[in-house]
């Protein structure tokens, strides 16, 4: 009885994004001229796995009270890099992919040596080298172009047995694969304890520095594998500067929605994953009623704000004035 | 209130070395170090005709990072910046299609949209309690939204007024552009505010520690919000400026100014952290962003390998004073 109520409590923000999530695609499905086809939830599904894997990506960063803004750059550098070298036969196009997600990596322990090892503010560090990311995308791709192995790109956004979409599938390997033994490792539990109260992890022996360098350079590898499937997707390499900032911002948006705190410590990837598909779903919901593409962005806007200030209900607990001030 | 504190640089010249910033005085040394290696690159690197020239376009970041730098004080941040700039050109032009009336009220109409901005970013951080980085950016979001269904998607057709182009372009002292007259004006109010006024020390006081300055009897939230919104309404005019200096106002002219605002403050020495920093440290870092701006284009490197030059100097920089001290 009291585990269950217990895992009832961790859980909450994650069931609360699945929730909200589940209410946002009946009405987008129900309103959607074509129903609910194998083919809309295939395409509902390959745009939103993209910014689910930039949303697992900033949940980790995010649980060790961090941010990463380079999350979008990261993103954007390794579907240019895709565009170029995951291409050819089977092992080139092996090869091709290893590189990319090795690129990923890289990145993200860039970012974790900077933040951790030199002790810079995780925001101004990562905004900083979100700016060299961009500038080696712009290196790689000057114009949109480039290729990608078809065959291998149409399997993963395609459907398996005709009916589930590929790219849920891909995901679910992610999260088995990268998250749930992150989170069950010793480092996983070091990075949350790192986000919940690093004074208190340290006193206690938790290897916090090697817990948060694991969650900076998985966020990169997660980021990779969103911009490896960006380019399944597309077919080509874009270093757009305006859609590197927005998924960056979508993930923030997704991460919260997703129940994971912003101060560190509490939430999942498996929540940001919902958080992912219900605000995407959101974003399309205009579509399905026949609002002109313009108010998109301002309607995204609102939503991004209107999620964050929910955050300010937890101040009516609040009984002591000084916990204003954390 | 007494002047034994952190920015004793107001006219206190023998103690000026002894007391200023290890930062402040890298990143002079940085600019001297810039000048030199421009020169040899080119001779009219130093001619007063180029310096001059870039003390212009550098005050543009120089007003914009200003605010910056006000809500830096406080520990936050403001990632509002890019759109704070083009709502405010933007709407200033807006205002200016409505008859002489319109005119006449665009710049300060321009500035209020900006305030309006700061202040829903102000509320959010001060009593809402949410964090500056993800309001901000989140107003930034809205901002953006409100903004391209303005326009419909496409730059504005309205052009800059003349009031506009006269204060970015113009020449009342002869000499000195008005661009650097009113980065002056703007600066030295800064000096005087953050080092005269209980306002100032209020905002050195909650960048150190907001709880003791709410103990103190110190309504912190109202100083925060201020705050904010002064850093809205500036960044708005960096970007009425702006409109005045390129004749007209466009969606993204904003974007190119969010990390040079930070990163000027910064390279100023302006702790990340909130409580600490000097204005003159600012300057140093709004100049030496500009002339490393200046030099990557003189030496026509693309949009690509300045962004990672950027990029890597502000790390770099940022690696030699910016470090938080070792924990524990």
């Amino acid at each position: 009885m009291k585990d269950w109520r217990y895992w009832l409590a961790e859980q909450r923000g994650t069931l609360l994004a699945f929730g909200i999530f589940i209410v946002m695609f009946v009405i987008y499905t129900s309103n959607h001229p074509a129903g609910f086809t194998a083919n809309v939830v295939q395409t509902a599904s390959n745009k939103g796995v993209l910014l689910a894997f930039v949303a697992m990506a900033q949940t980790l960063v995010v649980i060790t009270a961090g941010i990463d803004l380079s999350v979008g750059m990261i993103f954007t550098l390794t579907n240019c890099l895709a565009s170029w070298l995951v291409v050819g036969t089977g092992i080139e196009t092996a090869f091709g992919v290893i590189a990319v997600l090795g690129t990923g990596l890289l990145c993200g322990a860039i970012n974790g040596a900077i933040v951790i090892y030199g002790r810079l503010q995780p925001i101004v560090a990562t905004i900083a080298t979100g700016a060299v990311y961009f500038g080696i995308a712009l290196l790689l791709r000057p114009f949109p172009g480039g290729s990608v192995n078809e065959g291998l790109a149409d399997a993963l956004t395609g459907r398996l047995f005709g009916i589930v979409p590929a790219s849920l599938v891909t995901l679910l390997a992610v999260v088995l694969v990268v998250w749930v033994p992150f989170s069950r490792s010793v480092l996983g539990r070091a990075a949350y304890a790192a986000g919940s109260s690093e004074m208190a992890a340290y006193m206690s022996g938790v290897p916090i520095r090697r817990g948060k360098f694991a969650a900076y350079a998985l966020a990169g590898l997660l980021a990779a594998i969103g911009g490896l499937f960006l380019t399944f997707f597309t077919y080509t390499g874009d270093a757009a500067y305006a859609s590197g900032n927005a998924y960056t911002l979508f993930s923030i948006a997704a991460v919260v929605l997703g129940g994971v705190s912003l101060f560190g410590g509490k939430g999942s990837a498996i929540g940001a994953i919902f958080g992912a598909l219900a605000f995407r779903t959101i974003g399309d919901l205009l579509f399905v009623f026949d609002f002109d593409p313009l108010w998109q962005p301002l309607f995204q806007g609102v939503i991004l704000l209107i999620a964050v200030s929910l955050g300010a209900f937890a101040l009516f607990r609040v009984r002591n004035r000084l916990e204003w001030f954390l | 209130m007494s002047e034994t504190t952190v920015s004793g640089l107001a006219g206190r010249m023998p103690k000026f070395l002894r007391r200023a910033d290890p930062a402040v005085l890298t990143a002079f040394a940085c600019i001297v170090l810039l000048l030199f290696l421009g020169s040899l690159y080119s001779r009219s690197f130093l001619s007063p005709e180029y310096l001059l020239q870039q003390l212009k376009v550098a005050s543009f970041l120089g007003v914009i990072a200003t605010g910056m730098m006000l809500v830096i004080l406080l520990g936050q941040i403001d990632l509002s910046v890019p759109w704070s700039v083009a709502a405010g050109a933007m709407m200033a032009c807006a205002a200016a299609a409505y008859g002489p009336v319109g005119v006449a009220l665009a710049i300060p109409f321009g500035i209020f949209c900006g305030v309006l901005i700061g202040i829903v970013n102000g509320i959010g951080v001060a009593y809402l309690r949410i964090p500056s980085m993800i309001i901000t950016l989140a107003t930034n979001a809205v901002a953006q939204g409100l903004m391209v269904v303005y326009t419909g998607g496409f730059s504005p057709q309205d052009s800059a007024t003349g009031a506009m182009r006269y204060l970015a372009t113009g020449f009342a002292v002869p000499g000195v552009p008005n661009a650097v007259l009113i980065w002056a004006l703007i600066g030295a109010a800064m000096v005087f505010v953050l080092t005269r006024t209980g306002f100032g020390r209020t905002v050195y006081g909650i960048g150190n520690r907001e709880r003791a300055a709410y103990l103190s009897g110190i309504d912190t939230r109202r100083v925060v919000m201020i705050a904010f919104a002064v850093s809205g309404g500036l960044s708005a005019f960096g970007g009425v400026l702006l409109a005045g200096y390129a004749s007209k106002a466009a969606q993204s002219m904003g974007d190119a100014y969010l990390l040079p605002s930070i990163a000027a403050v910064v390279l100023g020495g302006t702790s990340i952290l909130g409580g600490r920093g000097s204005y003159l440290g600012t300057v140093a870092g709004v100049i030496l962003i500009t002339l490393l701006q200046s030099i990557l284009s003189v030496m026509q490197m693309p949009e690509a390998g300045r962004q990672i030059i950027y990029g890597v100097v502000i790390v770099a920089m940022l690696l030699l004073y910016g470090r938080a001290p070792a924990s524990r």
